[in-house]
């Protein structure tokens, strides 16, 4: 087990930044998830972790060892790669006794580390096989078991539930919460699932073009992003985010306008200092899907505002029905139950618990830190 | 619509479906006449008596009795052998390892490949040209290692019997090398990156990454670039021609000048087709089960 | 032939490592000069004079440039009895070069779009046994052939060739252009029937413009193929119709006079100019060809 640290770390390849000095503390036994959009440098962040691709600046630290120059292969570390990376002509056993070979690790420690792995993984009859006869699920398992085996101190995850299929993606995800919380390894988890991300991690790392937007748990991540950018690409639907304008009407309100009529959002009390210097000029609100519903359904006693809108498009997904309107010139949406009945084109009325809603500096795009 | 108009489009619709078949036609027929009517011509002379002319009385196995009781058929058949073993062992070796030297980030790779590869361009009648003056005894080599001292350098493979051949497996191995290198880069190239990562991972150097784990992902390039060099070694005839020509005596000949030379200077016929009867069953021998297998594996 | 070995991959540095980066450009040098020890020999001694090639060795630049070596291979060297330089051969096996390219050519992608554009029952079998044209040793149809040819009042002539050229070509093309076509959707060749087009209509207007990758390895690998062809023009062909290739072969195997060594050179560079030139310029799709036609030799 080690705990890990980087700091200012710099990736460029040519010309292009990829990392743009990046400090990061990992402590010994966390699950990290890395987690942004393609191309955001996550996967290059992981494989300067690892050591399979060289610093342009900076310094990473496993345990208190730094690693710059030091092979992956004398950073006690494993990795679980996107294609699994199974040596295609050895069979599963030679796949995850390859790494103990080349340390020359004793024949009877391989066979009881393999062993032991295997069955912790149920891969005791593939044992036999080579990759090309195995489905995607066991290719899997193997590709974690040959990870497991050597018993490294961090784990690296490269999207490594991306090529299955969303029922065995679950399952999966499940079993790597599970063998964490029973190994309680230092983990770093690739991906750009954010569902994945929430479900896995203690600590999650959201990063966009060479930064770390944010980097906390992940209920802070869903509850308190600092920015838009972390607002917008965290859950599922995404946030609505409303622009209008700061008006002083029966306290502080944002006004959003509509054809349809304008809707004025009171601002959460907590952020009325806040948001009062921007009188007069416009902020972002931002509001969860699930934070709109129908009128009397949440608990009484929150921050309440009620609004009408015409509904556009009604979305059932099962556990909740999605509700699709406009306002303020961006289609919204609003999760409701499914008991609600409601038809297109009829007027809804939506209860928004207040107490939850985000505002943002639309210049900035930060989160406008509530004043305590 | 006219019941002469409706069955007008009918033909048409017809002859449109049939146009597919209509155009492979005269092509597939092309190629039976071509190829599987011109083997079958060549094996029915090989059993008969033909000599200068043609002729179609079948005279059993005689004309293969004669051929294996030829000296020089022997000599052709235990050159193509020496040739076989030795070209396909040196392409691969050579084509191998600088496909590896290759695939280590060489920033003028284009060029180097350039320069491997050109041989297969050329024909051999172009090159064998210079090959035949560097190897020659009294211009070449030998004189260019006199001059620079060695005096009692000695090359003379050309002009020696027991030796000529061999300056045929250079030559060969000199144009051929290269293609194989080609063939290998293109398959390291097509190795998954997250492999090769792996295998950095799991501990294993460079050397050990390519030997335990790259080359083996490889069978399929070595299988075929066996295929194409011993296809490359069977119908050797430019190589000869211009190197030795056959010579000296007719110590290099190989089937393929075996078989022009009684078909077309000494107008021997039955044993020039008996001789190219046995070319096509070795080669039948060598790629029928490759291309069985290549074409099972494309209709999976 | 996209992406080297990673190279990221943080590894030992140090004296062995950069030990190690010296003998790989060492062996790598090593072969190019021997890849390109032939090529840099003819360029040498077919600007040397005959004296200075007799003073000189193998590989010693020319002190003095002439060309009339290169002259006299084009003009005046003497292949068998007659005297007047490559340039009437080199006329031939262009005469032959082009018809039986654009031939074969053409047919090979009428053919691989037919077989697997329209597949009909057997297309594969008719594949299959056309593509086998492609492994025989050639020596097998040598003989009916030359007979063939006689019988057409085809024999010695460049039109036989030509014809020698498209039918054993076609093997080739059709095996190019059915693997390229093989990777074009079929639902282009659908959508395109829908809107009411015909085998031709698809075939000149959607199918052939697409193919222009195809085209382009199949000319250059015919092209390369039936230049640098012995076989055929040395045993269909004699005298007046030879093709370069058997010109050049007759002109450095003449054994009256002098040997002239750099008009040798200067003359298979002359016949290997054509071939070298395209490997050059599109040495791209040759390599690509060289793959796909992996098959051939």
């Amino acid at each position: 087990m080690a705990s890990i640290r980087l700091d200012k770390v710099w990736k460029k390849f040519g010309t292009t930044e990829v990392i743009k000095g990046i400090d990061m503390s990992i402590r010994e036994g966390e699950f990290i998830v890395l987690v942004g959009p393609s191309g955001c440098g996550k996967s290059t962040l992981l494989n300067l972790i690892a050591g399979l691709e060289t610093l342009s600046g900076g310094e990473i630290f496993i345990g208190s060892d730094l690693v710059n120059d030091i092979p992956p292969k004398d950073r006690d570390i494993a990795m679980v790669f996107q294609s699994y990376a199974l040596y295609p002509t050895k069979s599963v056993r030679d796949n995850m006794n390859f790494g103990m070979v080349t340390r020359h690790v004793p024949q009877s420690e391989q066979t009881v580390a393999l062993a032991e792995v295997a069955g912790l993984l149920h891969i005791e009859t593939l044992l036999d096989r080579k990759p090309g006869q195995l489905s995607g699920g066991q290719r899997q398992r193997v590709a974690m078991g040959r990870a497991l085996v050597r018993k490294p101190a961090v784990f690296l995850f490269d999207e490594p539930l991306s090529n299955l299929d969303a029922k065995l993606r679950i399952e999966m995800r499940t079993e790597i919460k599970r063998l964490h919380q029973r190994l309680g390894k230092t983990i770093v988890y690739v991906t750009h699932d954010q569902i994945e991300a929430m479900t896995l991690a203690s600590r999650i790392a959201v990063m966009d073009n060479g930064h770390i937007r944010q980097f906390g748990s992940p209920e802070d991540i869903y509850e308190r992003p600092v920015d838009l950018f972390v607002a917008g690409f965290v859950g599922s639907p995404s946030m609505n985010l409303f622009k209008g304008r700061v008006v002083e009407q029966s306290g502080l309100r944002l006004q959003v306008d509509d054809p349809a009529g304008a809707v004025h959002f009171p601002i959460p009390r907590n952020l009325h200092d806040a948001a009062r210097p921007y009188l007069g000029r416009e902020l972002i609100l931002g509001l969860r899907p699930e934070a709109m519903v129908r009128e009397g359904a949440h608990r009484p006693g929150s921050e309440t505002f009620s609004f009408d809108r015409t509904i556009d498009v009604v979305e059932p997904t099962g556990p909740d029905t999605l509700l699709v309107f406009t306002l303020g010139g961006i289609e919204a949406i609003g999760r409701v139950d499914p008991q609600d009945k409601i038809s297109v084109g009829t007027k809804f009325r939506f209860d928004v618990d207040m107490g939850r809603a985000k505002m943002f500096d639309p210049v900035t795009g930060l989160h406008l830190a509530s004043v305590h | 619509m006219s019941q002469a108009a409706k069955r007008g489009l009918a033909a048409r619709r017809i002859l449109e479906r049939q146009l597919p078949k209509i155009v492979v036609s005269p092509l597939f027929a092309a190629s039976l006449f071509f190829v599987y009517g011109f083997i079958a011509w060549t094996v029915y002379i090989s059993f008969t008596r033909s000599g200068v002319l043609p002729s179609y009385t079948l005279d059993g196995l005689s004309q293969y009795i004669r051929l294996w009781a030829t000296p020089r058929w022997q000599v052709a058949l235990s050159n193509l052998f020496i040739f076989c073993t030795l070209f396909i062992t040196l392409c691969t070796v050579i084509g191998v390892l600088l496909a590896i030297l290759l695939d280590q980030r060489i920033r003028i790779e284009g060029v180097i490949r350039t320069v491997y590869l050109y041989p297969m361009a050329l024909s051999f009648i172009v090159t064998g040209t210079a090959w035949k003056w560097i190897l020659n005894p009294g211009l070449g080599i030998e004189r260019l290692m006199h001059s620079l001292g060695f005096a009692n350098f000695h090359f003379d493979w050309l002009v020696n019997p027991q030796m000529a051949i061999y300056t045929v497996v250079i030559a060969g191995v000199w144009q051929s090398s290269g293609y194989v290198m080609a063939l290998f880069l293109a398959g390291l190239r097509s190795v998954d990156d997250e492999i090769i990562k792996a295998a950095a991972i799991d501990g294993a150097g460079p050397l050990r990454t390519y030997a335990s784990v790259v080359l083996p992902i490889m069978r399929p390039v070595f299988l075929s670039s066996f295929i194409i060099l011993a296809h490359l070694a069977i119908k050797s005839f430019d190589l000869v021609v211009a190197l030795t020509g056959g010579g000296p005596g007719y110590a290099t000949d190989m089937p393929a000048t075996f078989m022009y030379s009684f078909a077309f200077q000494r107008s021997e016929l039955g044993t020039a087709a008996a001789s190219a009867v046995m070319m096509l069953a070795t080669i039948l021998a060598v790629i029928v089960p490759y291309l069985y297998s290549e074409l099972r594996g494309a209709s999976k | 032939m996209t992406q080297p070995a990673p190279a990221g991959i943080v590894r030992p540095k140090g004296l062995r490592h950069r030990l190690m980066r010296i003998l790989l450009f060492a062996v790598l040098g090593t072969f190019c000069l021997y890849y390109l020890l032939p090529l840099f020999i003819m360029m040498a001694t077919s600007l040397k004079s005959l004296d200075e090639i007799r003073t000189g060795t193998l590989v010693s630049l020319p002190r003095q440039i002439t060309f009339d070596a290169w002259l006299k291979a084009w003009g005046s060297a003497c292949v068998g009895v007659r005297c007047d330089g490559l340039k009437p051969y080199m006329w031939n096996s262009v005469l032959m070069v082009v018809p039986a390219v654009a031939i074969s050519t053409a047919l090979g992608a009428v053919n691989g779009y037919a077989l697997t554009k329209w597949r009909f029952p057997g297309a594969n079998t008719i594949f299959a046994l056309m593509l086998f044209g492609a492994f025989i040793p050639f020596q097998v149809v040598l003989l009916p052939m030359a007979r063939t040819l006689g019988v057409l009042g085809l024999a010695g002539s460049v039109t036989g060739l030509i014809l020698v050229h498209t039918v054993y070509g076609l093997a080739f093309t059709t095996l190019f252009f059915r693997n390229f076509f093989m990777g074009v959707s079929d639902g282009i060749v659908q959508a395109a029937k829908i809107d009411g087009a015909g085998f031709f209509g698809i075939f000149s207007q959607i199918v052939l413009p697409m193919a222009l990758p195809a085209i382009v390895v199949t000319v250059i690998w015919q092209f390369t193929q039936i230049w640098n062809d012995f076989l055929f023009g040395v045993a269909f062909t004699v005298g007046d119709s030879n093709p370069v290739t058997v010109a050049l072969n007759n002109v450095v195997n003449t054994s009256t006079g002098v040997k002239e060594y750099n008009v040798d050179m200067a003359a298979a560079i002359i016949a290997g100019l054509p071939t070298l030139l395209v490997y050059v310029l599109a040495g791209k799709y040759f390599v690509r060809g060289l793959a796909a036609g992996a098959v051939k030799g």
